[in-house]
């Protein structure tokens, strides 16, 4: 049952990235990033039941919280700020 | 005070994410000492920014207000994907940005509305005055009528969400 | 177990639906800050849902399994992981905003924009 699930988060984050290539500005890309980070933070949960890998879950997390704070430093980039 | 809440704090954290690795109460007992020893470093690093000056958010009671606004905040957010689907499929959207004044006084109570605002129906926190404490906020559907008088009313564009900020942490 | 399996196939179907509505939105509506509300919204619930599926499945296998389960550790830090996603989505949404305001997009077919020429400095 979650194989086709995976599939169809995987269209999505096709049509992310297709956003990310296109959108004009950086903003518009950045928001296409992040988005792509959450649709592969949940996508890596439903691969850890699907082959019943508990370290996916734990990738998860970490990959999360990673992402979370590039996206916040790069939108100060954005913002044309001294760190 | 600050230094003991930090490191209990991180020691919970270290322990749900290490559960089930051995047979004393499901930790392993190596675990355990190497969490303890990771917490007090953690908590001798971090305790001036984890912790402001006051410590009012042990209060029990503003958990439980906060558990209940859970519920609220729960029903508030499908309502608000269900909106937002709407106008992805049929493309009405009348957008701009309005200044609010919730006259809340902390750090901690303008988090805890901006996620708010940013997960409930149609409306982005996109900015915060830092000596008023006024907020500016995108609205996806701006009703008219809120536009005619200069200090907005917050109720039409998000709830009463402000009062149960300033009541969990105030 | 079969009510516990069309639990989940419900939560899979209501999460594939709105991370969809999510990613069309992003591709559909005409600038940063309409977009960052569909794909924000939309795909943090729509994540949250399959997160609870993956919850309900692993839950039910632990209890059917006992406490020793390898599925209990699955269904915990399936439970950190929806917990942070729900904390940090929001945040990032609201920096992206106010970093593209700070420089210089303007909301497209805007009614109103209180914002419009502050400089705010903190």
């Amino acid at each position: 049952m979650w194989l086709p699930a995976a599939i169809v988060m995987v269209v999505c984050m096709l049509a992310c990235i297709a956003r990310i290539f296109i959108g004009p500005g950086a903003p518009t890309r950045l928001a296409a990033f992040d988005t792509t980070n959450t649709l592969v933070v949940a996508l890596m949960v439903v691969l850890a039941i699907m082959f019943e890998q508990v370290i996916f879950v734990d990738v998860a997390i970490v990959y999360a919280l990673l992402s979370f704070i590039m996206t916040l430093y790069v939108a100060r980039f954005i913002e044309g700020k001294k760190f | 005070m600050r230094f003991i809440v930090t490191a209990v704090v991180a020691y919970l954290l270290y322990l749900v994410l290490t559960i089930g690795s051995g047979t004393l109460l499901l930790w392993n007992e190596a675990e355990l000492i190497i969490g303890a020893i990771f917490a007090l470093v953690v908590a001798a690093l971090v305790k001036n920014r984890y912790l402001k000056k006051s410590l009012r958010m042990l209060n029990p009671v503003r958990w439980f207000i906060w558990l209940i606004y859970l519920f609220l905040f729960f029903f508030a957010m499908a309502q608000a994907n269900v909106d937002v689907a709407y106008r992805v499929i049929t493309g009405r959207i009348n957008p701009g940005i309005v200044k609010i004044s919730p006259r809340l006084k902390n750090d901690m109570s303008l988090t805890l509305l901006a996620n708010s605002i940013t997960l409930t129906p149609g409306t982005l926190s996109v900015d915060v005055e830092e000596e008023t404490n006024d907020m500016y906020i995108h609205w996806i559907n701006v009703k008219p009528d809120v536009l005619k008088e200069m200090p907005r009313d917050y109720h039409p564009i998000c709830n009463s969400f402000p009062d149960w900020a300033r009541r969990i942490a105030g | 177990m079969g009510a516990l399996n069309i639990v989940t196939y419900v939560f899979i179907g209501v999460g594939l639906f709105f991370n969809a509505v999510g990613s069309f939105g992003l591709n559909r509506f005409p600038d940063v800050y309409t977009r960052l509300h569909a794909a924000t919204k939309c795909t943090t619930f729509g994540s949250m849902f399959l997160i609870l599926a993956v919850i309900v499945q692993s839950a039910s296998i632990w209890v059917m399994e006992g406490a020793l389960s390898s599925q209990s550790v699955l269904s915990i830090h399936a439970i950190i992981a929806l917990v942070v996603l729900l904390i940090t989505n929001a945040t990032s949404a609201h920096a992206i905003a106010r970093a593209a305001h700070r420089s210089g997009e303007k909301p497209a077919r805007a009614v109103v924009d209180d914002l419009e020429g502050k400089d705010i400095n903190d």
